[in-house]
């Protein structure tokens, strides 16, 4: 085991609140009479319907075929019958169509779904294998993950991370998995390597899961080339390029991605993921979600099938005790405030929290004081006060400069600030008008290119 | 139907607050005020309190007479008020405390947007606008434990020698100068505030150990400081070292030149900060006519802050050269 000493820059140490979870051992949420798959459950292009109303469904059954590279396809969750497709609320805060099955609860596997092994697989017959199962990074970003592993030919990729950190505060999917199935998280990085041809693994784990170390340690033990990294606990040590800076000691380039620097990262849930689907040949319709938060009556990990309802979910966990003030996909952090628990669980749900009046007390914004803290805590070094500050005003320009594009969104700014301004909120809003702007000019210049 | 919170992330928050902010300078403050009631007696007391007082309610004032949500709750008044009275010498007529009280929260303060938006530190330009109008009100001090017999600071006395070249040797020094443990303790005519060496690094201590300010503004203030005037003084390792427990330098250092709102945020900003007014002090102690230059020195370097905001921003992670 490697012991990294060294961290990177900036960070913040909220509460973990992992302790509502920590012990509790995965089980299986009870599936529901009605699941909501969504068509688009990926960052990239969204799904074409492959199934109408009334068609017969089984469990395992391809129902969207992406309509792009850069997506991923999407199964059922149960056997049944198509009850309808409609466009739905989703945890990401848009409202997107979705195909409604009804559930006969026999849980008929598509016949098509055969056990496999990673020796009797080449490189393209794997990737094809990650492609089909409609596998996305499992920690929230759901970028399809056949995409990830397939570097263009100009770059050279020397090393594989996986990332066990889940430094978000609550959530334990991840930390649970490490210690329930750390062979199968092993399993997925070796075809991870075997993939991308690379001999040499990390597995990146906070200090403070010393058991999911252990238990990690002891599953690669007879595998060369696989190292396991005790990280400091910081908030945001899961960040990829933060990651990367710790284990490595390389620096993403400002608007590249890791492969840029040889490397590509994948969560242990991701490599989980990979590892069913190669050995049972079953696609992604499951996942490990923490339902956590002061208002559940019984904290706990789940093991979800896809498109079960937010309210379905928090019923296996007894409901609430006292009616919660926010609802949450995800992370504390990084997560999306929910309007409704009439969402289904997708891909890149990691947890459900339900937040009590006091967990999720916000104050109203006062005047900046120019403290320094955000600038302290930033990861990437920017100065949130002054992006923020031009991003209110709507100078953009101005944002950009300061390198708006450059923020990862992690919200350290915004949790430190005493005056608890907006800090991430503002310099979002910048992002998007920046990247709005730029889509204007490249169009522009376009069409200038056509008159000539 | 259930009606849950929307908002954007993150969802959870730091539970400090400008005012536990404020609080903790407060605190820090008290060792201080402590040593000087002890020291001068309880009129002391009157101008600190005459001092918060009338900052808070100018505050008030200003707040409603601009139609402003009043903010006298964050406790920045009370720092305010408190600074200032530690800035003035402990027989200042109760008017130019108050006097004092109004410049800083309505001139320099709320005129520019309150907290946050003043560009000078607010007590510090009420300190240098009340020397240039009553200097004879200013720099009338009181040797502690005598009954107001009017003397002259051992910073004056210490320069008069440098300025007259007998003494840099010390014998001369060492004769009209108190010695180091009075001036650590604060036994020395000086403002309100200035004089307890002790009381004020405790009170920097618990500052620095709370996260309210770093080491990054006072201590290369204090470096600095320290080998210039070795340089320009042309004094020794010792007398430099003394000089340093002179004056409104550590109070300075610690208290108003890390003030959050006319500092640089940056780390290397904040470096500069703090050697700038170290060149500065010195080079006003040495060469200027007035025996202080922390006031000057601070001020100066407050109105420098954008622009030095503006030349020290951090090397971004992953940053390609803009040629690129």
């Amino acid at each position: 085991m490697l012991n990294k000493r060294s961290s990177f820059t900036g960070g913040i140490h909220p509460p973990y609140s992992k302790g509502l979870t920590k012990a509790k051992q995965i089980e299986l949420c009870k599936v529901p009479e009605l699941v909501t798959i969504p068509l688009q459950q990926n960052i990239g292009a969204p799904c074409q319907s492959l199934v109408k109303k009334g068609d017969k469904i089984l469990l395992g059954q391809k129902i969207g075929q992406p309509r792009g590279y850069v997506s991923a396809p999407v199964h059922s969750s149960v056997s049944g019958a198509v009850k309808s497709i409609e466009t739905a609320d989703l945890p990401t805060g848009v409202r997107f169509p979705c195909v409604i099955i009804e559930n006969d609860g026999s849980d008929t596997l598509d016949p098509s779904i055969k056990p496999g092994k990673l020796e009797d697989f080449s490189r393209e017959e794997l990737i094809n294998i990650i492609m089909e199962s409609g596998i996305v990074g499992m920690g929230g970003a759901a970028f399809p993950t056949h995409v990830k592993l397939s570097p263009p030919s100009d770059k050279t990729i020397d090393t594989v991370i996986l990332n066990g950190s889940e430094c978000e505060p609550y959530l334990t999917s991840d930390y649970r998995l490490m210690i329930e199935k750390p062979d199968d998280i092993i399993y997925g990085l070796k075809v991870i390597m075997k993939i991308l041809d690379v001999s040499k693994a990390f597995i990146g784990i906070e200090d403070d899961k010393p058991d999911a170390i252990y238990a990690i340690e002891a599953a690669s033990k007879d595998e060369s080339g696989i190292n396991v990294v005790k990280l400091h606990t910081k908030y945001p040590q899961g960040a990829e390029k933060q990651m990367i800076q710790v284990i490595l000691g390389r620096q993403v380039p400002s608007g590249g991605l890791p492969m840029d620097v040889g490397t590509v990262v994948n969560n242990v849930g991701t490599a989980a993921a990979i590892a069913e689907a190669v050995k049972t040949g079953k696609p992604l319709y499951q996942r490990i979600v923490t339902v956590s938060g002061g208002a559940v009556r019984e904290p706990k990990n789940l093991m979800v099938r896809i498109g079960t309802s937010f309210k379905d979910v928090i019923d296996c966990c007894g409901g609430w005790i006292e009616e919660p003030v926010k609802v949450i996909a995800g992370g504390p952090m990084m997560g999306c405030a929910q309007h409704t628990l009439i969402v289904p669980v997708m891909k890149g749900t990691s947890g459900i929290l339900l937040f009590t009046e006091k967990e999720a007390y916000e104050r109203e914004p006062s005047n900046c004081i120019r403290c320094a803290r955000c600038v302290e805590v930033c990861p990437i070094r920017l100065a949130p006060l002054y992006i923020s500050a031009h991003s209110l005003k709507g100078n953009m320009e101005e944002a950009e400069k300061l390198d708006a594009m450059d923020c990862i969104e992690c919200g350290s700014c915004s949790y430190i600030c005493p005056a608890s301004r907006p800090l991430l909120p503002s310099i979002m809003v910048a992002k998007k008008a920046i990247i709005a702007d730029r889509k204007r000019q490249a169009e522009a210049d376009q069409h200038r290119q056509n008159k000539r | 139907m259930n009606l849950f919170t929307v908002s954007s992330s993150p969802h959870i928050k730091t539970r400090d607050t400008t005012s536990k902010i404020m609080l903790d300078v407060i605190i820090a403050l008290i060792p201080a005020g402590l040593v000087s009631i002890w020291l001068h007696g309880v009129g002391v007391l009157w101008i600190v309190l005459l001092a918060v007082v009338s900052a808070v309610l100018t505050e008030y004032v200003v707040q409603k007479f601009m139609k402003k949500p009043v903010t006298i709750s964050d406790l920045s008044a009370v720092v305010t008020g408190l600074l200032l009275a530690y800035n003035l010498p402990p027989g200042t007529p109760w008017w130019m405390v108050m006097v004092g009280s109004v410049i800083a929260i309505a001139l320099v303060k709320q005129v520019f947007g309150g907290i946050g938006h003043n560009f000078m530190n607010p007590a510090l330009a009420a300190r240098a606008i009340l020397l240039a109008s009553w200097p004879a009100h200013m720099t009338r001090w009181i040797q502690p434990g005598t009954d107001a017999v009017t003397s002259a600071t051992p910073l004056a006395l210490a320069n008069l020698a440098d300025a007259t070249g007998s003494a840099t040797s010390g014998a001369t020094v060492v004769m009209d100068l108190p010695s180091f443990q009075d001036v650590f303790m604060g036994n020395i005519p000086g403002t309100i505030g200035e004089v307890s060496s002790a009381a004020l690094l405790l009170g920097a201590a618990y500052l620095l150990l709370r996260g309210v300010i770093n080491w990054r503004i006072p201590i290369t203030y204090m470096a600095a400081t320290y080998v210039c005037t070795m340089i320009f003084g042309g004094v020794g390792f010792y007398d430099a070292f003394y000089q340093l427990f002179l004056g409104g330098l550590i109070l300075g250092a610690f208290f108003m030149a890390t003030d959050y709102s006319s500092s640089p945020v940056t780390p290397l900003g904040q470096v500069i900060m703090g050697f700038g007014c170290g060149i500065l002090t010195a080079v006003i102690r040495i060469y200027g006519g007035y025996p202080e230059g922390v006031t000057y020195s601070i001020l100066l370097m407050n109105v420098a802050t954008p622009l030095i905001d503006k030349y020290t921003q951090p090397k971004i992670y992953g940053e390609v050269r803009k040629d690129d």
